[in-house]
């Protein structure tokens, strides 16, 4: 072979890329296939293609795997079904952009909109607000007090910025409620003898320090769960837990003209437990408990 | 209660199948038999895989290899609108196509690109599953050399990097990677080469299912400390990991090989006590970050997870805190780097605990391969400090510990700590990366941190706020890992070779034992204080800093 002759550093790259491409064949194209072909048979073959799952008329509705909306064009949830967690794939629950929300444990200072720009919104809300105004919204919605600690009253982050003469000591001259925007009334009236000013847009409060205020309402046991007010890790979640699946009996039960004691044993009946009773949480699979709704009723 | 059921099954069937495949694996690698299937594979490669080579001769193959496998799959990036299964995806852009060839061949898996928007079906499986089998392949290889240094005398050779590859792939790799994409086809993961399916939703919108070959590479991504995600939620894609009990396995998968290792070398120095010594000390320290992090992740301290009552942002229901905390240990201590939810929405201290997982360096078990090494390199400082202590010359399994191998140490264990700070302080010293944060203030600086400590190490998980498709985090990161990777891997060769020159030391009354529980507390000592001297300020700043306001 004339490969002998050549440097030992050419030889090395030449058998370099021979072994790549042998190895491509190897374990990109034929162990791929294998899997693909052993995924043809009865039995798996339904998962490999993704778990299609068809409504009552018999068309495909989705995959039993991945998370659906089941709110109306504006946004609201449609009364009749059991509605998802939040969701931050795209525009909610699409799989070509799938992704969590990424905000941190102290993600609690919002961002306005910048009035000078009518066309654009700028706002950003922090995800503490975002949770603050879920769980209003949903409390509103099934009837419950979905008040939490640190939100107002008005589903927003209760946060202050807190001005002190040192700095970070001293006598307070100034609070600031930065997640109100004005003309809005501030949550509490005064903070430590100090009157609580609302925020304006384009003022630099980090001066401040900021001040998460608790409030009342429970985070542990409140009534809307805490899967009800969190975005999921792939935004395709498909299931609820039964907490959440049993706030929304009475709504759903009254949409369909049910009985809630029927419909909360249908719930009971459909929650998924722990995988041998220890692996993950107990689970109810959103789309397929609608499905068996719409199968039976209207 | 179920929670901690959970972890000690994923601990206890570990710690069952250990003792059987590390033999395998030293079996693998050690018997002089070349199978029917290994040997047209060297005949079409046109290699000897008798040809015993020097360190450096097998450190030059570790290179061409690995830099033939970033030139083509840079290629395959760049070209793979115009190949087949394209789905209509255009080419990468040449920046974020480099930072992806560099990331998957150095075994890293930092992606910032999104698997659904940016990657044809053959691409994923020409270039990204490929690159999980072979980069993990690699990363043993080095391990060996490391192995047969300690355990050969009077020599100038380290071994067959070739007949290594190959082993590794054939006899380990591929068989358990086709049984475990089977197990989650099971579960519901999914395998066909569809694109897009849009099928109207119950409520009346529209919604595309998405396709593609994702168990058969679910399964290696995980085994192999890979860990990039078909889709860009990674494992928490109810394609890819859609059960609470795929949940579990894929934990076990990651966990895997890099705790059969210390077994395997056991039984390659043929000294058993040696294997379960560095077992000893990837229990002690994967327990301890896994309580932490379990315990952290349950409480939920922080404003937000307080306000919900539970650290559940960025969870899948079906897994919950507990098993997202055990996933996000598992992975962040093998150098997988797989999440099943999202790490930047951790609390603040089980985000640090993640951090610390991958600051020691991947040894808790760490990367396939690259774990051992990383820990016979500890317990070689640790026996340094130990002959210190007691006045004689250090020595390790019959080699003594010299000038010239403890140089090498050095530059060993300081490689990836320049690598995670240089980066880090550019992130923050410069002023256009600091605008990719998505969260200010503490979390921001962790988000910056966690991006190099995470590449640094060939980990590969993210704070996945941070936006990281810029041209200073494409180029900036693949540096990163490109010194993290192979200046450690030369290093360790180098190593190989100098040990394997020695003659063998005899053992006297004077020698330190290194098969007590005393040297395993020794070597996790230098573990831990290892990261504490070099990474406290930058912790202090980022997840301390947030977790204690």
């Amino acid at each position: 072979m004339p490969s002998t002759r050549l440097p030992s550093v050419v030889r090395q790259h030449l058998a370099a890329f021979r072994a790549l491409l042998v190895l491509t064949v190897l374990t990109g194209i034929a162990y791929p296939l294998l899997i693909t072909g052993v995924a043809q048979l009865p039995g798996l073959k339904d998962r490999a293609n993704g778990s299609l799952v068809k409504n009552a008329a018999g068309q495909v509705v989705g995959s039993s795997e991945i998370g659906q909306l089941f709110t109306d064009d504006k946004g609201n949830p449609i009364p009749k079904y059991f509605q998802s967690r939040p969701s931050a794939a795209g525009d909610g629950y699409d799989p070509t952009s799938t992704s969590a929300s990424n905000l941190g444990p102290e993600s609690i200072v919002d961002a306005f909109d910048d009035p000078a720009t009518k066309d654009t919104d700028e706002s950003k809300q922090s995800l503490l607000t975002q949770v603050c105004a879920r769980s209003k919204a949903i409390g509103d919605t099934e009837g419950v007090d979905g008040r939490r600690p640190f939100c107002t009253a008005a589903g927003v982050g209760a946060v202050l910025s807190v001005f002190r003469t040192e700095g970070t000591t001293g006598p307070i001259t100034r609070v600031v409620s930065i997640n109100e925007e004005c003309p809005a009334t501030p949550f509490m009236a005064t903070y430590q003898g100090v009157k609580v000013e609302c925020a304006e847009y384009g003022k630099d409060y980090s001066a401040g320090i900021t001040v998460p205020i608790k409030g009342p309402g429970r985070g542990t046991g409140n009534p809307v769960p805490p899967d009800a007010v969190t975005a999921s890790g792939s935004g395709l979640d498909p299931d609820i837990s039964p907490a959440y699946a049993y706030l929304q009996v009475n709504r759903v039960a009254k949409a369909r003209g049910l009985d809630p004691a029927t419909l909360h044993r249908l719930v009971h009946d459909r929650i998924d437990g722990r995988a041998l009773g220890f692996m993950g949480e107990p689970t109810v699979n959103v789309l397929n408990l609608n499905r068996a709704l719409d199968a039976t009723s209207r | 209660m179920s929670a901690w059921l959970q972890a000690a099954v994923v601990l206890v069937v570990l710690a069952a199948v250990h003792v059987p495949l590390g033999d395998l694996l030293a079996c693998a690698f050690t018997s002089s038999r070349h199978l029917r299937a290994e040997a047209l594979l060297y005949r079409a490669m046109r290699v000897d895989p008798d040809a015993d080579q020097r360190w450096s001769t097998y450190a030059g193959c570790v290179l061409a290899f690995s830099g033939m496998s970033i030139l083509l799959l840079y290629v395959l990036l760049r070209v793979q609108a115009h190949l087949p299964f394209a789905l209509g995806h255009h080419g990468m852009p040449p920046a974020q196509a480099w930072n992806t060839a560099v990331s998957f061949v150095t075994n890293t898996s930092w992606q910032s690109y999104a698997g659904e928007g940016a990657l044809g079906h053959l691409t994923q499986l020409a270039g990204i599953t490929v690159h999980s089998f072979l980069s993990a392949a690699v990363g043993l290889t080095v391990a060996l050399t490391l192995i047969r240094g300690l355990t050969r005398s009077r020599t100038d050779r380290v071994g067959n990097f070739w007949c290594d590859l190959v082993r590794g792939v054939v006899r380990v790799l591929l068989p358990l990677s086709a049984v475990f994409a089977v197990v989650l086809l099971a579960g519901g993961a999914v395998q066909n080469l569809h694109g897009f399916h849009t099928v109207p939703t119950l409520a009346g919108h529209t919604q595309a299912v998405p396709g593609g070959p994702v168990a058969s590479q679910e399964a290696i991504k995980l085994m192999s400390g890979d860990g990039g995600g078909f889709y860009n939620v990674n494992s928490a894609h109810p394609f890819e990991n859609p059960k609470a009990w795929t949940n579990v396995v894929e934990i076990i998968l990651m966990l895997l090989i890099p705790s059969a290792i210390p077994r395997m070398y056991g039984r390659m120095v043929r000294d058993t006590r040696q294997g379960w010594l560095l077992l000893g000390v990837v229990a002690v320290l994967f327990t301890a970050s896994l309580a932490l992090l379990s315990w952290t992740e349950a409480a939920h301290h922080g404003t937000v997870p307080q306000a919900v009552g539970a650290s559940l942002e960025g969870k899948e229901t079906r897994f919950g805190p507990a098993g997202t905390a055990l996933f996000a240990n598992a992975s962040t201590a093998s150098a997988d780097g797989a999440v099943n939810g999202s790490h930047d929405s951790l609390t603040a201290y089980g985000g640090g605990v993640t951090l610390v997982n991958m600051l020691l360096g991947e040894v808790s078990p760490g990367g396939v391969g690259s774990g051992l090494y990383g820990l016979v390199s500890l317990a070689l400082v640790a026996v340094f400090l130990g002959g210190l202590m007691i006045g004689r010359t250090p020595e390790y399994l019959g080699k003594q510990i010299r000038a010239s191998e403890i140089r090498l140490v050095a530059l060993i264990t300081l490689a990836t700590p320049v690598a995670v700070l240089v980066g880090t302080g550019l992130t923050l010293g410069l002023p256009t990366p600091r605008r990719s944060f998505l969260n200010t203030g503490a979390h921001g600086l962790s988000e910056g941190l966690y991006a190099f400590t995470s590449a640094g190490n060939t980990n590969g998980s993210a704070f996945a706020g941070l936006s990281a498709n810029t041209d200073f985090y494409n180029v900036g990161l693949a540096l990163a890992m490109l010194v993290g990777r192979y200046l450690t891997m030369i290093l360790v060769i180098a190593l190989a070779g100098s040990l394997a020159r020695q003659s063998p030391a005899s053992v006297t009354r004077g020698t330190l034992p290194t098969h007590t529980p005393m040297f395993a507390a020794l070597t996790a000592a230098v573990a831990i204080l290892v990261v504490a001297i070099t990474y406290l300020p930058a912790l202090a700043l980022g997840p301390l800093a947030e977790g204690g306001t």
